[in-house]
């Protein structure tokens, strides 16, 4: 049963989650602003545009060393979207954010057993490449 | 109690400090590169316009989700070693509502791991944690509709997958050390 009560509490704490998400959001979308701008500087040195299978790898191993709101990851692959990355990197990027956890590693091995947590990510990690390469072709076919 | 109430302060003020940071860096680069500085701040007000709409509807379901009181302990008991399709359903099911900082669920995993919950189901449930339904309608606007609905599919037939590779290597008794 739905109260005013229940549906006040709920509102407070969700105006709490957005507060305590609001810096966080706005400061992304700064930092995601000064990067998109040098996308096309570094694509131009070389540093990418190396086909799909490298940038895969290099977003995979950056989006599990990542860490914070999944919403963070659509931000910062949408804006590099407009600016020009390949869509395979960028989606290997938010499946690995959200699924490959580094950096809790330990909080999550000692919770959970080291063997358990390392196989768990080792597979995520993975699953990132083949999850983003069979969205894309999807997508395209 | 106290030191719960103290990490989550520290944790609120990270988030300012963080902004405060950012605009350090932009203030910085400012006295650098004006026109740089300059060009990216506009990116950003026409990126806060773009999904400020977004999150008036993210805004929504997170309060929706709020409204589901007693999904954690309801959990418990229906992810056993003989919970068969059921135990899945209620680890992707159960995975795809959760919200919050993952490290919140480890105590419920740990808990429901002692009390004969499968390694399978426990990957699962931190795989099928990625699908974030507030915040679907943001992924839908910066990749389009269609490729929403693909990768969120994907991510919830391969959280079972993951579950199962998982329990394949390191066996359905338990987590190991």
């Amino acid at each position: 049963m739905i109260t005013i009560g229940r549906l006040r509490d709920a509102g407070r704490k969700t105006c709490k989650t957005f507060w305590r998400l609001l810096p966080v959001l706005i400061g992304v979308l700064l930092i995601a602003s000064l990067i998109v701008q040098l996308i096309p500087e570094l694509v131009r040195l070389g540093l990418l545009g190396h086909g799909p299978l490298l940038e895969m790898l290099g977003a995979d191993l950056l989006g599990s060393l990542s860490t914070g709101q999944p919403v963070v990851s659509y931000l910062l692959g949408g804006e590099l979207r407009q600016a020009g990355i390949d869509l395979y990197a960028i989606t290997a990027f938010i499946v690995a954010w959200v699924t490959v956890g580094i950096i809790p590693m330990p909080a999550e091995a000692v919770m959970l057993g080291w063997r358990f947590t390392l196989v768990r990510n080792l597979i995520a990690f993975i699953m990132a490449i083949v999850v983003a390469w069979i969205t894309v072709a999807t997508l395209n076919g | 109690m106290a030191e719960k109430k103290t990490e989550k302060a520290r944790k609120g003020v990270g988030g300012w400090i963080f902004l405060l940071a950012t605009a350090a860096i932009y203030l910085g680069i400012y006295v650098w590169k004006p026109v740089y500085a300059e060009a990216s701040f506009g990116h950003f007000a026409k990126m806060a316009r773009d999904i400020a709409p977004i999150l008036l509807l993210v805004f929504v379901f997170l309060w929706a989700l709020e409204l589901v009181q007693g999904m954690k302990d309801r959990l418990a008991g229906l992810v056993g070693h003989d919970s068969g399709v059921k135990g899945w359903l209620v680890a992707v099911v159960g995975g795809v509502l959760s919200h919050g900082p993952v490290y919140a669920w480890y105590p419920l995993l740990q808990s429901l791991q002692k009390r004969g919950m499968r390694p399978a189901l426990m990957a699962t449930f931190l795989y099928a944690r990625s699908i974030k339904l507030p915040w679907l309608p943001l992924m839908a606007h910066y990749f389009g509709m269609g490729y929403m609905l693909i990768l969120t599919a994907y991510i919830a037939c391969f959280s079972v997958l993951n579950g199962w590779l998982v329990e394949r290597m390191i066996g359905s008794g338990g987590q190991g050390d």
